[in-house]
């Protein structure tokens, strides 16, 4: 009895230094914050860098869904550039992106330095022009695609009873051109709010002395936005620039929804594209190659962001 | 005194004038939702007559639509998919987060420097880059076509954003206390809960806002990794299953855009603010 007491104790001891010692080891700052970092680093590791590789392996393959394909080299590569639909990809690519950014920076910069002003309603103000960014995109742009309907659009009704269309009005969607106009309509709507939130936020931030000593300096509204309000606003506008640089390439949903890439694949953007060729179509290969002609442009604002951010 | 009355006088055009040019910016952003709306509640006669006038309701609101959602579509399943897999997936994003951001805010180890850049890496890459591989990694782990295809692949879009947000709230919290509750026999475990949590709710908030928003919204994953009818999400089902045959289906079609967006709208309006501060911390504080 006393033999077996005294060896309950000690095992128990031994068990306490054991739990002391576990306890010691966590408390260690790196041990504790590998700890704790590890969920996230397992995510992204399985989730993130692991499919990222695969999707460059599939791009080396002729991969289908169903069939693991044998490595082809550059094959996929080859023939997506000289195909006729990814080359107008591309150009359609450059095209929707470079208008769309350029309309959401100018209107967000101009909306963001309305907004900022002491109005009545100012938070009601925000709020609206909010709203797009909030509500589900593919939603919202199936309400866009029922405005721009062949038969009973909205849009033509009313700029032919306002006297600035002749009737019928364009085919919004059958159209090239004016397809491309509708999907950067619908993204610039989208987009817009995110600019002008968070030049807002980037204005407000700037000290009020600079502006009282511009206009003591007798500077007009033009002058104290072009020396004071730019050079100020510029780290901001460079950031947002850069991330709906990535989020405007990459858009997928509107184009989806609106216009599935057509009239003629003139609308078509590499996620769409991808989307049709790998999903659709099945050739897993040729739309993981697809999708990783995003990736130079990502590089690129990844590379700006990190310096950016070194600077900081 | 005379320059007073001017000023006024100046002061007042110019508040007229940025009430001028906001008005189309609004219209802008709300047009849209308006005629969602009011499509939802016209009649189909009305809404295919080339005759009626499309901008408001002529003849009398109908609720045709919304019922033919509810009785003759899996619209509230939908709704309950939505519901359960943004829940869960926000849950799950924001325990891994509120963890790996403490940790990158807080605690010195070798790496955390390049592991906080690998974060904000893979919160730029965007989803469309990775469904295609994606869809197959569900396949793989049996869960394609199942809700849990999406609760497990949403994480990935919502942890960077989330630990990147957080990073920002706990660097806020002051050093001092922390170690005060160290040095008072707490574990680094209690202080992260009991100390860094309560003073990081603000940013806890603005993640749980998001996740539910981000996923709530997510497309592209949701149209790829799930083709059963009844495990589809709201936006899916409403996108891809409410469009028949025929043309005339506007009106439901709306009903189902109006509806499904009622949950982000209602979390919007009563969190504006914090919607504004997340919005803004990612490419200010960034």
């Amino acid at each position: 009895m006393a033999i077996g007491s005294r060896a309950l104790e000690v095992a128990g001891a031994r068990g306490l230094g054991r739990w002391a010692r576990a306890r010691e080891w966590w408390e260690q700052e790196h041990v504790f914050g590998y700890g704790l970092i590890l969920p996230a680093f397992v995510l992204i590791a399985c989730l993130v860098a692991y499919p990222f590789g695969m999707a460059i392996y599939f791009s080396l393959s002729d991969y289908w869904v169903g069939s693991p394909g044998s490595f082809v080299g550059i094959g996929n590569f080859r023939e997506i550039l000289g195909n006729e639909v990814f080359r107008q990809t591309v150009w359609n690519s450059f095209v929707f992106t470079a208008i769309a950014l350029t309309a959401k920076a100018v209107l967000g910069v101009w909306l963001a330095l309305l907004l900022a002003r002491n109005l009545k309603g100012k938070r009601l103000l925000r709020g609206a022009v909010l709203l797009p960014w909030v509500i589900p995109t593919a939603l919202s742009t199936l309400g866009w695609w029922w405005m721009f309907d062949s038969l009973y659009s909205v849009v033509n009704w009313t700029a032919i009873r306002l006297g600035l269309m002749t009737p019928p009005g364009p085919n919004w969607l059958g159209m090239s051109t004016y397809a491309m106009a509708a999907v950067i309509t619908v993204n610039v709507w989208r987009g817009l709010p995110f600019f002008a939130i968070t030049v807002l936020a980037g204005l407000v931030s700037i000290p009020r002395e600079f502006y009282e000593a511009a206009e003591v300096d007798g500077a007009s509204a033009f002058a104290r936005f072009r020396y004071v309000t730019l050079p100020l606003l510029k780290p901001v506008l460079a950031v947002v620039i850069l991330f709906s640089t990535i989020f405007t390439f990459n858009d997928f949903n509107i184009v989806y929804v609106l216009t599935r890439g057509g009239p003629v694949n003139t609308t078509h953007l590499f996620a769409t594209l991808a989307y049709q060729v790998g999903l659709q179509g099945g050739n897993l290969g040729q739309g993981a190659a697809i999708s990783l002609f995003m990736l130079p442009m990502l590089g690129l604002v990844v590379f700006f962001q990190l310096r950016y951010i070194r600077r900081e | 005194m005379i320059t007073g009355v001017r000023s006024r006088g100046t002061r007042l055009r110019s508040t007229a004038f940025a009430y001028g040019n906001l008005l189309p910016f609004v219209f802008f952003a709300l047009f849209p939702f308006y005629f969602m709306v009011i499509t939802s509640f016209k009649s189909n006669a009305e809404l295919y007559s080339l005759k009626s006038v499309p901008l408001w309701i002529q003849n009398g609101a109908i609720v045709e639509h919304y019922r033919y959602l509810f009785g003759r579509t899996e619209f509230l399943t939908w709704i309950q998919n939505s519901l359960i897999i943004s829940v869960t997936a926000t849950a799950i994003s924001l325990v891994i987060s509120v963890l790996a951001g403490y940790s990158l805010a807080r605690l010195r180890f070798r790496g955390v420097g390049s592991f906080g850049t690998a974060v904000f890496i893979t919160y730029l890459v965007p989803p469309t880059l990775l469904f295609l591989p994606l869809s197959q990694v569900v396949v793989w782990l049996g869960i394609a076509d199942t809700i849990w295809a999406l609760i497990v692949t949403y994480p990935t879009f919502l942890v960077p954003f989330s630990t990147w947000l957080l990073m920002g709230y706990f660097r806020t919290i002051p050093r001092e206390i922390e170690e005060c509750a160290l040095v008072d026999g707490a574990s680094r475990m209690q202080t992260l809960l009991r100390i860094a949590l309560p003073m990081a709710i603000p940013g806890i908030v603005c993640v749980i806002l998001f996740g539910f928003t981000l996923t709530w919204n997510e497309f592209i994953y949701a149209l790829t990794f799930v083709s059963q009818t009844t495990n589809k999400t709201a936006i899916v089902g409403v996108t891809a299953d409410l469009i028949r045959g025929d043309i005339y289906y506007w009106g439901s079609l709306m009903a189902g855009a109006v509806l499904a967006s009622v949950p982000v709208v209602a979390c919007y309006v009563f969190f504006l603010d914090y919607y504004v501060s997340g919005l803004t911390a990612g490419a200010v504080k960034g």
